[in-house]
């Protein structure tokens, strides 16, 4: 456990050394506060749209932070070589894997909640109102979705060397997910078979994503989501994460490294 | 005396680059021993099999067959790697880190506490001298310094086995002379070194045994002055002439 928390460590302090987070933030802290200090004719509906567009540019922001951290982490330790000094310590491959995953998710969320600090603070000042418990909620389950998202890039790289393409992939299979992931059972419902059984098969194997959306809650200032349901929420994350995680443990324990 | 590095008919393929080709075989049956206490040269021409060799020593590559132990456990399991240090040939290290940084992370990864920690970096880097530079990032210190940082990040754990890949290689004759100096001292506290060089002069100056590995295969080991003596040549003779090179006639 010990060595995981080395290499998580490590990892957050590589990104908080690249100059890529810094212009990532600085973008999203610039839009977020000409949108959200932006009271136009007095009209709530333009606010909350506001609201929501500062909340999607925090989800995308925190997206592409999630996945190109994670999907450079393997193939770029193999490119450098800086793999062999460490395999060379009484390290595992699953420690490596454990250890990037954790440092990935960790940086993601520490960059998460710099966000969601900033955007609160330019909102609540506005408005007058802390709904601080919402905001928490809608930080925690943004943040176990992109577990599965740490998890799913890990995985791609250690299947693709090439981190661009794992990187794309990602993003379209978990855009892809939130736009659509939801709407597969009622396409399912409409086609012929076999592809509605393929369709049925694919909405139950797939992490709904789309569940963890709840941006709402930020936005119009809705009732808290019931505990157990965030407790679930929180299970579902970590049997997927879980899941591609030990896929990667496969797929990278018995791949040959030659120094 | 106990041998703590070992390896049993180790036998190791690649697969062919193009489709349908046959194997290449990196290792064949290769039988090693090197004692407590010594300073072991592992020579040969390059593709000879010397970085294949450490390789599966390090658990980086699966051998075909036979097996590898270091102080009597298999390679296979990470803790065979508890008790070495290992500095590959060129500088693998996390660049965005100081140096410092550096030993802490990997002091880290052996469990070693935080108190006695900072007193193994102090040492380490005085005795690499890379004292002075202890804050700087790694990406600013010359092909030397990151030499002797690897050489430091080897030593963090106070290792009783240590493999050095070309430790000298690329280095200038100031930085050949310190990395020499150090495997000098580190031999004076009883530490094992095996290492592999091209270097035959440094090979026969520090070294105690060497062993000479050709296609493969081990076709010579023992003590500097027994092989010298026995081909009646020097190092570098002997292994031109074991390795089989046959000088031309320049035209």
């Amino acid at each position: 456990m010990n060595t995981s928390f080395a290499l998580a460590r490590v990892v957050i302090q590589e990104l908080y050394r690249r100059k890529d987070f810094y212009v990532l933030f600085v973008l999203t802290a610039v839009i977020t506060v000409v949108l959200g200090s932006a009271n136009v004719f007095n009209d709530d509906k333009i606010v909350r749209y506001l609201k929501e567009i500062c909340l999607l540019l925090i989800w995308v922001s925190s997206l592409v932070i999630a996945i190109t951290t994670t999907a450079r982490q393997i193939p770029a330790e193999r490119e450098s070589r800086t793999i062999f000094p460490l395999l060379a310590k009484p390290v595992t491959r699953g420690h490596v894997i454990a250890g990037k995953a954790l440092g990935c998710w960790l940086a993601t969320g520490l960059a998460l909640v710099v966000f969601y600090v900033f955007f609160a603070l330019v909102t609540c000042l506005r408005e007058g109102q802390w709904p601080i418990a919402q905001y928490f909620q809608a930080l925690w389950l943004q943040w176990m979705m992109l577990a599965v998202v740490v998890g799913m890039a890990t995985l791609g790289s250690v299947v693709f060397s090439a981190t661009s393409s794992n990187a794309t992939i990602c993003f379209v299979v978990v855009v892809g997910i939130l736009l659509v992931g939801g709407h597969l059972n009622t396409v399912a419902m409409q086609q012929p078979e076999p592809a509605s059984s393929l369709l049925y098969t694919l909405y139950f194997a797939i992490p709904h994503l789309e569940f963890y959306d709840v941006r709402d809650l930020v936005i119009h200032n809705q009732k808290l989501i019931g505990g157990l349901d965030c407790l679930l929420a929180t299970l579902y994350a970590a049997v997927y994460t879980a899941f591609f995680l030990v896929a990667a443990w496969l797929v990278f324990r018995r791949k040959p490294l030659s120094a | 005396m106990d041998a703590i590095l070992r390896t049993e008919n180790l036998r190791v393929e690649f697969r062919a680059r193009e489709r349908g080709g046959a194997p290449k075989l990196a290792l064949k049956n290769l039988n090693l021993s090197v004692r407590a206490g010594e300073i072991f040269g592992f020579l040969g021409p390059n593709g000879a099999g010397k970085t294949t060799t450490m390789n599966v020593l390090l658990g980086f590559v699966t051998p075909r067959s036979g097996n590898a132990f270091l102080f009597g456990v298999n390679v296979r399991e990470p803790i065979a790697r508890q008790r070495i240090g290992y500095l590959p040939e060129l500088t693998y290290y996390y660049k965005f880190l100081t140096a410092e940084e550096l030993l802490r992370f990997y002091a880290r990864v052996f469990g070693i506490p935080p108190a006695e920690t900072e007193r193994r970096i102090d040492r380490l880097l005085k005795l690499v001298e890379l004292d002075p530079a202890r804050k700087q990032l790694i990406k600013t210190y010359s092909k030397g310094m990151q030499q002797r940082a690897g050489l430091a990040q080897a030593l963090i754990n106070n290792p009783d086995l240590l493999i050095l890949d070309e430790p000298t290689s690329g280095l200038d004759p100031l930085g050949r002379m310190k990395v020499r100096e150090i495997i000098q001292r580190l031999k004076d506290d009883g530490k094992t070194v095996f290492f592999s060089s091209h270097e035959l002069g440094e090979v026969e100056t520090v070294c105690d045994r060497v062993g000479i590995i050709n296609q493969g295969e081990l076709i010579a080991e023992g003590r500097v002055a027994d092989l010298t003596r026995e081909h009646h040549a020097n190092l570098e003779q002997v292994f031109l002439k074991l390795i089989g090179y046959q000088p031309q006639a320049v035209a």
